[in-house]
């Protein structure tokens, strides 16, 4: 048996640079070509300690990544607000009003990222300026990377404080009932760049 | 007058019950129609606890109640009458099962699970459906006007006792002692 071991880990290490080279061609594509019915934009508020799940119906994502060189890569989201589905018919006629996202007025949020850098194996962060009610604020958010039938799926989430926004004032800022704690979640899926 | 009371647990369960259904109905009669506003979401949570609590409760009183039996019903009574009580009384248990079930029910298939006082999670036993949450809003709604009814039966049947039969059917079952 003891013969055998190094005989092993000696096939092991022969076998790094091939599966490092299959890596390396399968890692060479430049992902930009967004799949938006594969992709989705949710977010995670807290009504009276409650978790209720929402999401963007419709959202615009632009973004070219090469995991060879994540430095390169970025990333623009822009949302149509009055697309929001915050999880009940009530909810949806109240968040479009003035109180909360002001859609009539301001109809799109964006995020425009300014820098991406990896974090070590397969997770990334990119970070950049998020837009929400003419509000601007710099944001981060880790992400996954990773390959799955050709296509990069592209899946990270981040905290955001809904007041820094001005999303729900007045007797929304209350936070013991709509906690000013929202989770955005992202799970965007690209094809290779033709 | 077989003048056998309730025993103090009894009739601590009963009226612990009256209060929560008073109470549970008279909200989830008016909350409906509230504008959305924090304090709609409150009443809603609070609701739902008290739901939660009535269900616990229930159970416990079921539990309770088929190890000791209630005091016999008057011998004068016609046979007509003992089924009729005998079988309000089954429906009444029966609702105070199924209301709070069917709300719970009703909250999970609209997205928004139920936390017992914030604390508690309870299971989402349904996934998320508008049109399964809207029918089960109706039949949520369809058993408390039941409900109501049976209750305005059984508040009934209870005076025309007291008053009418002048046994001690009600007072048996009150907190204090009567006198007739």
């Amino acid at each position: 048996m003891t013969r055998f071991l190094p005989l092993d880990i000696r096939l092991a290490l022969a076998c790094l640079p091939l599966l490092a080279a299959g890596g390396a061609t399968a890692a060479g594509a430049t992902y930009g070509q967004v799949l938006p019915e594969r992709s989705t934009l949710t977010f995670v508020s807290k009504q009276m300690g409650v978790a209720v799940d929402g999401r963007f119906r419709q959202f615009a994502t632009t973004l070219t990544f090469d995991p060879a060189r994540p430095a390169q890569g970025s990333a623009r989201f822009e949302l149509d607000m009055a697309s929001i589905d915050a999880g009940s018919k009530d909810a949806n006629d109240e968040v479009v009003g003035k109180a909360w996202f002001d859609v009539r007025t301001h109809p799109r949020a964006t995020f425009v990222s300014s820098s991406v850098k990896a974090l070590g194996g397969d997770r990334y962060e990119v970070a950049g300026t998020l837009t929400i009610k003419g509000r601007a604020l710099p944001v981060t958010a880790p992400f996954t990377f990773r390959q799955e039938g050709g296509n990069a799926v592209f899946a990270g989430h981040f905290p955001l404080r809904r007041l820094d926004f001005g999303i729900g004032e007045g007797i929304w800022s209350d936070t013991s009932v709509v906690a000013n704690d929202v989770q955005i979640r992202f799970h965007i899926v690209a094809a290779p760049r033709k | 007058m077989s003048g056998q009371r309730y025993t103090r647990t009894a009739i601590a369960l009963h009226w612990l019950m009256a209060l929560l259904i008073l109470g549970l109905l008279g909200v989830g009669l008016t909350m409906t129609a509230l504008p959305l506003s924090p304090f709609k979401l409150q009443v809603y949570s609070w609701h739902k606890w008290a739901g939660v609590s009535a269900f616990l409760l229930v159970c416990l009183r079921l539990a309770w109640r088929l190890g000791h039996r209630p005091p016999a019903l008057p011998p004068g009574m016609p046979g007509w009458q003992r089924h009729a009580a005998h079988g309000l009384h089954h429906l009444l248990y029966l609702l105070m099962f199924a209301i709070p079930l069917t709300g719970w029910l009703m909250s999970s298939a609209k997205g928004f699970q139920t936390v017992w006082f914030g604390v508690l999670p309870l299971p989402d036993l349904l996934p998320r459906d508008e049109a399964l949450g809207d029918l089960l809003k109706r039949v949520h709604a369809g058993l408390n006007y039941g409900l109501i009814a049976l209750l305005a039966a059984h508040v009934g049947a209870a005076l025309k006792h007291h008053w009418i039969d002048r046994d001690d059917i009600l007072v048996r079952i009150l907190p204090w002692r009567g006198r007739r």
